[in-house]
């Protein structure tokens, strides 16, 4: 299973755990997985019609899914998927 | 770079942090998007952030090269505490003046180099050209997590300055700064 890197913001909704691993072909497979464990989760990935929310990035080992095949990306049982937040804002 | 060198504000200057809210415009800034209502959490208690003097000699110095945009970077720190163990610059990926936005991939680096250490990322770090170091409805909007510290730098004046607050639910609510 591939193991999933939760950033801060997540952990709560997993028992404090750093990460954790799910199952999943794709990476809208293990986000779903990943939502269906933690409940808490839900909303905060996904959009309601099944985008890869905007404020989020999500990473298969080194690469940004929004360069490779977005959630339809493909997982191997080895990879490493990581999630972080976008940190932005401005003065403006 | 407008500022030269040897006008940066020195380590140290930050005596004083009010711990009360500055007066602001808090009534009408918009929802924050990503907190829903039913995880919504309490205004924290008023927090301490610790850090180095060389720390705020770094934050104020990425800014400054990075001037005219605006510069950012996070902050690494022991998990479950408040204090600041290294300031990682990262770059601005907006390229703007007016927004930031930390360069993802730098990101990524960050954290896992705070995991391989035991730390993580708690906070995050950005100057304000031409504003002062509260933060802009943009910077709430966007804040990612309640539990980060968000610190400000404005450039605004001669001598720099730096503000640190908490952003819970769409409120701002400054934290003092003890140097170390």
């Amino acid at each position: 299973m591939p193991e999933v890197n939760l950033p801060n913001l997540l952990r709560q909704h997993a028992g404090g755990q750093r990460s954790v691993r799910v199952e999943g072909a794709t990476i809208g497979e293990v986000l779903e997985a990943l939502q269906r464990q933690y409940p808490g989760m839900s909303g905060q990935l996904v959009t309601a019609d099944g985008q890869l929310h905007k404020f989020v990035n999500v990473y298969l080992n080194d690469d940004d899914v929004r360069y490779m095949d977005k959630l339809d990306t493909k997982v191997q049982g080895d990879d490493n998927i990581s999630i972080l937040p976008a940190v932005a804002g401005g003065g403006a | 770079m407008a500022l030269p060198a040897e006008r940066w504000a020195p380590a140290g200057f930050l005596v004083t942090i009010p711990e009360t809210l500055p007066c602001g415009p808090v009534s009408d800034l918009s929802p924050r998007p990503r907190v829903p209502a039913d995880t919504a959490t309490p205004e924290p208690e008023t927090t301490t952030l610790h850090l180095r003097a060389s720390h705020l000699d770094e934050m104020i110095a990425h800014c400054l090269g990075a001037y005219p945009e605006e510069g950012c970077g996070l902050l690494t720190g022991d998990p479950g505490t408040n204090t600041v163990r290294r300031v990682d610059p990262t770059r601005n990926a907006a390229a703007s003046a007016q927004v930031y936005t930390v360069d993802p991939r730098d990101y990524l680096r960050i954290d896992r180099a705070a995991a391989a250490e035991g730390l993580e990322v708690i906070g995050v770090f950005h100057s304000h050209t031409h504003t002062d170091p509260y933060p802009s409805p943009t910077d709430i909007a966007q804040a990612p997590d309640p539990s980060w510290h968000y610190v400000l730098v404005s450039l605004r004046h001669e001598v720099a300055s730096v503000r640190s607050y908490l952003i819970v639910s769409g409120l701002p609510v400054e934290e003092s700064v003890e140097v170390h």
